[in-house]
């Protein structure tokens, strides 16, 4: 009753007020947004003209078309067939733009009418608005995803966002219609603070810009260190904020403060020096004795009023900090693989790659822009050369014992840098108990490891040029070499480092036993007066254990810190002052020193990249023993963001090899995987195994679970790791593993997918040339007519297919709509299959046209689109 | 909210933001970008819509695209009438679709435009040929010249018509591992 007559006048409004508004006075209610108001009232009334003509012409067509609703799909075929008759585009293009409008226009006075005159609106007709807004709104989604000109775009968008406004409010009844309106605003409302909250989100990504000028000096290869880096740093501010917040804050806020028990103050030998800068510059002295280190903290269960489990704190955050990079590294590999379905068949396009793809649209620079045309270059000669000649003759028997000795001397030199560090550490093991020892024999481990570092890969490289392999080859060979080196490294400094464990180990009993004697000698000695309690020893004094964890923590500590600043030297030194040198000394030299010899340097993306992982992989494993180490990480990698961009930017020049970048994510995010769980086995041997430090550390005594189990069930830590440990670590590398073979699958069965569609393709196209064929002797038809039918046959074939699959359980009306739906899909890929559009019936479904445009060639909307229920 | 900038409406950038890829501060930004390409010709007000177009030569200066070998046909495809003049609405146009976050297809639909150099609809093997001496700066003779379009029709050519649709383009072009990260401009 009511709703009817409020309705009509609810319609009419928008449209006078919204011609109103246009002239200039701004009213009331929100305007539609429009991007482009065109001002004016000839042009309005033209656009009036046009409709009304268009009415006229539709009622004629549309009965037309009814007659023959039972076969649409045959009625677009055969109409296609009579648009093409005339070739003329400038003709068409106006006439494909009523196309485009038609249906829209002819909706609106049927609704009109019906809905002054019906007096309610009947169910299959509100289902239909319902379904048109929807598509309206679906387009507005994707309006971003067409490729039509921006002026189109909005034009379209504009007509929508009317529509939409106009007939949400129209739709329900009684209160049905209010939950309606209430719920369109508050979809409006979330879209738009969607949109707001990404516009926040982009802003908060750092240092887009600064990445984006390295990219287009450098070309995306430079610039995949970069975002890897600033990755890592994101990872690394995630397990920041863990240990931080839940093991040292709360450790320096609620449990005891410095110098209440032994393991807490500084000893009384150490003292005096304990503030020096050399001591602490070393991590000794007062720093070994924060809360920095795994020794600080105290084995009481509960500290503070909150009654925080510190013990267990730490514990559970040294697991979740495995747990979580396992995760993060995991899921972006996942992602990465998904990005790259089917690179499989990459060998059946060499040319057509090299052709399309190898031009990196990112080079805004010329001297990039120069190697690049270089590169590409000899890239399309190479390949010639191996087109033409792919069983080239050559001395086999050179090349392979070449081969063999270049491995045999790069096996040497492993060996020889394994056993050089083996060796070194021992040595410092021996400085270590000597006295007044000078820097370079402290520091001897660190200064041999960053020199091999440093000297090894070159070496390879030159050794290397004895295999001649293709580069791309070589370049993965110089990849794992320099892999194993940092790996053989790592290891044999791990080895060397728990030998100088277990000794501390074997000497602990003895401390023991010291320090309860000195503690009972000091309580019970006699000639003190038995009336007066004692005051307790002072802590400086107590005689202690050396705290293997801390000593540990230490290592690692300073060995991120040397690295760092080695780090920094190397790009100081061989990048920066060569650099200068080349740039001002070039006046004044014999030959030229930018073309010739010195040259400026490349930016070495693979070693900063390995650099980089073992870097994070020392500090996983030493961040169980160092809570601090994650903070200095923190403070190393966003020093070096800036201080590599400068020298990047500064003193670099683009590389003469180029490096492709996005294939090699996922390979340096398998390195990093791997390098992670290469970390986690000697963090967990030495948890499992070795017992902990009487008298530091959180963990009490012998006993682990006091951590984590209540203490009923007493039992040794080892036996406890093998019930709980081994079901756990199983559990959760098997949900891993489950979660990246899923992704993995789900990517593969959509390059399925495709391969079947394809194969369709291929049998309709044989199909069609066959009966194109046929019908060739029959009627004279043009070949672009030809190609057009066959692509368009091809593109509705292609389409029902992928419908068909996507809709096996759906409803069949929906189904009758596929073809509608289809030919107007393949209107916006192919200009000749437009007239398609033309065909389609109006009053089954009026708006596919300018609403389903999207389906086909966006597939990945398609899916979507196609599940989704009929309103 | 749009108090602060009146260059555009809100209502106007709000319909940028449903067409482009862009956030309101790239928007933004790339309205300046434009802008300072000629400073006395686009005004400092949109909200009007002004016919405003920027030459080519402008166009084609810019840092980003001023060492790209395609940058004419760029130009090209994205303009309103194929000579390389640019509106404002092309100018945000090309740079959506040459975004990190536009989709595969739709960077191949304008990749396709672009490779096209006669406007046929087609590749063909002149088509190819252009492509090939702007990628090599001409230093490749002219056998290599055209056994490297042979070889590429001989690849992607999947109906054997001696041409590449876009059919056959995109059938090759989604395979490609490296389209859409070389395929971008970051402005």
């Amino acid at each position: 009753g009511d709703t009817s007559g409020r309705r009509p006048s609810q319609k009419q409004a928008p449209r006078a007020e919204g011609a109103a508004g246009r002239r200039g006075a701004q009213p009331g209610r929100k305007e539609p947004a429009s991007g482009s108001p065109r001002p004016g009232s000839s042009q309005r009334k033209q656009a009036e003209r046009r409709r009304q003509r268009e009415e006229l012409g539709e009622q004629g067509q549309s009965s037309a078309e009814r007659t023959f609703e039972g076969r649409r799909k045959r009625d677009g075929r055969a109409s296609l067939k009579e648009q093409r008759a005339p070739p003329k585009k400038e003709k068409e293009v106006p006439r494909k733009e009523e196309m485009w409008k038609r249906p829209k226009k002819h909706r609106s006075p049927s609704l009109a009418s019906s809905a002054s005159g019906g007096g309610s609106l009947s169910e299959e007709e509100l289902a239909r608005i319902l379904e048109q807004v929807e598509d309206r709104k679906k387009l507005i989604a994707t309006m971003r995803n067409k490729p039509w000109p921006m002026t189109k775009k909005l034009r379209e968008l504009r007509e929508a966002q009317e529509f939409v406004e106009k007939y949400e409010g129209a739709l329900g009844k009684g209160k049905g219609k209010r939950l309606y309106a209430y719920r369109t605003l508050v979809a409006k409302k979330w879209v738009k603070f969607k949109r707001d909250f990404d516009n926040f989100k982009t802003q908060c990504i750092p240092w887009e810009m600064k990445i984006k000028d390295i990219e287009s000096h450098f070309g995306s290869s430079v610039a995949s260190y970069f975002i890897f880096l600033r990755w890592m740093y994101g990872v690394n501010l995630v397990l920041f904020g863990l240990i931080f917040g839940l093991v040292i804050i709360p450790e320096v806020l609620m449990g005891m403060p410095y110098g209440s028990i032994p393991r807490k103050t500084v000893p009384r030998a150490e003292e005096e020096k304990a503030m020096d800068f050399s001591v602490l510059w070393d991590f000794e002295g007062y720093i070994k004795y924060s809360a920095l280190f795994y020794g600080y903290y105290n084995n009481q269960r509960t500290i503070g009023w909150l009654r925080y489990r510190l013990p267990m704190a730490y514990f559970m955050v040294g697991v979740s900090v495995f747990g979580y990079s396992l995760m993060i590294v995991i899921r972006s590999m996942a992602s990465n693989s998904q990005g790259s379905a089917s690179n499989g068949e990459s060998t059946n396009f060499t040319f057509s790659f090299k052709m399309f793809t190898s031009w990196d649209y990112l080079i805004g620079n010329s001297e990039t822009a120069d190697n690049k045309y270089a590169s590409i270059t000899t890239s399309f000669k190479e390949s010639i050369v191996d087109e033409q000649e792919s069983n080239k003759e050559e001395n086999i028997h050179l090349t392979r014992f070449l081969r063999v000795l270049a491995n045999f001397l790069i096996i040497c030199c492993l060996c020889g840098s394994g056993y050089l560090i083996y060796f070194v550490v021992k040595r410092s093991q021996e400085f270590s108990k000597m006295q007044n020892v000078s820097w370079y024999e402290r520091n001897e481990v660190e200064i041999v490891m960053s020199l091999l570092g440093m000297f090894c890969p070159p070496l390879f490289e030159t050794i290397a040029a004895l295999e001649n392999y293709h580069p791309r080859i070589g370049l993965k060979w110089q990849l794992g070499r320099i892999f194993a080196l940092f790996l053989g490294n790592l290891y044999t400094f791990l080895l060397a480092l728990m030998d100088d464990v277990h000794l501390k180990l074997s000497n602990e009993e003895t401390i023991k036993n010291i320090t309860h004697w000195t503690l009972f000698n000091y309580y019970n000695s006699s000639g003190w007066n038995e009336s007066v309690p004692r005051p307790p020893l002072h802590p400086a004094d107590v005689p202690r254990g050396s705290c293997w964890e801390t000593a540990v923590g230490i290592e690692f500590m300073r060995l991120t810190v040397s690295d760092m600043l080695v780090t920094y030297i190397t790009i100081l030194l061989g990048d920066f002052l060569r650099a200068c040198f080349v740039r001002f000394m070039n006046y004044c030299w014999c030959w030229d020193l930018e073309a010739g010899f010195p040259s400026y340097a490349e930016f070495d993306i693979s070693g900063n990249v390995l650099g980089l992982i073992f870097n994070q992989g020392m500090i996983w494993m030493g961040s169980f023993y160092a809570p601090g180490l994650v903070g200095i990480n923190v403070l190393r990698l966003l020093t070096s963001m800036y201080f590599q961009c400068w020298a990047v930017m500064s003193s670099n020049v683009p590389h003469e090899r180029v490096f492709k970048a996005s294939r090699s994510n996922n390979f340096y995010m398998g390195l990093l995987l791997l390098v992670l769980f290469l970390s986690l086995l000697p963090v967990a041997y030495t948890i499992m195994s070795l017992p902990p430090s009487f008298d530091c550390g959180p963990f009490r005594g012998n006993l682990l679970q006091e951590a984590c189990l209540d203490s009923s069930r007493r039992r040794p830590a080892s036996t406890i790791f093998q019930d709980y440990g081994t079901t756990g670590g199983s559990l959760s590398s098997c949900r891993l593993a489950i979660y990246y073979l899923n992704s993995v699958s789900k990517s593969l069965s959509r390059a399925n997918a495709q391969l079947r569609k394809k194969i369709q393709a291929l049998r309709e196209v044989e199909k069609s040339h066959k009966s194109v064929k046929g019908r060739k002797t029959a009627q004279d038809s043009e070949d672009t007519a030809k190609d057009a039918s066959n692509a368009t046959q091809l593109q509705l074939t292609k389409d029902g297919t992928t419908l068909h699959r996507a809709s096996q359980n759906e409803t069949p009306d929906k189904k009758a709509q596929d073809p509608g739906t289809s030919s107007s899909a393949s209107g916006t890929t192919l200009p000749a299959s437009r007239h398609l559009s033309i065909a389609r019936p109006p009053g089954a479904r009026p708006d596919s046209g300018p609403a389903r445009p999207q389906t086909h060639p966006w597939r990945s909307a398609s899916g979507k689109s196609a599940q989704r229920p009929p309103h | 909210m749009g108090n602060k900038q009146t260059v555009f409406t809100h209502e106007q950038l709000e319909a940028y933001q449903d067409c482009t890829f862009f956030t309101r501060k790239e928007i933004m930004r790339l309205f300046y970008r434009y802008q300072d390409l000629a400073p006395q010709l686009v005004p400092l007000d949109y909200t009007s819509c002004p016919d405003v177009k920027v030459p080519y030569e402008l166009i084609g200066s810019m840092p980003e695209l001023k060492d790209n070998p395609f940058r004419q046909r760029i130009a090209q495809v994205f303009s309103e009438d194929g000579d390389g003049h640019m509106t404002l609405d092309n100018f945000l146009d090309m740079f959506s679709v040459m975004s990190e976050m536009a989709p595969r297809d739709l960077k191949a639909y304008y990749a396709f435009k672009i490779y096209d150099f006669n406007n046929d609809g087609y590749i063909c093997a002149w088509d190819l040929e252009q492509t090939v001496t702007k990628l090599t700066r001409g230093e490749l003779s002219a056998e290599e010249v055209s056994l490297v379009c042979e070889k590429v029709l001989d690849e992607a050519d999947g109906d054997h018509d001696g041409r590449l649709s876009l059919e056959d383009f995109q059938n090759m072009i989604l395979r490609a591992p490296d389209f859409l990260s070389t395929f971008h401009i970051r402005i």
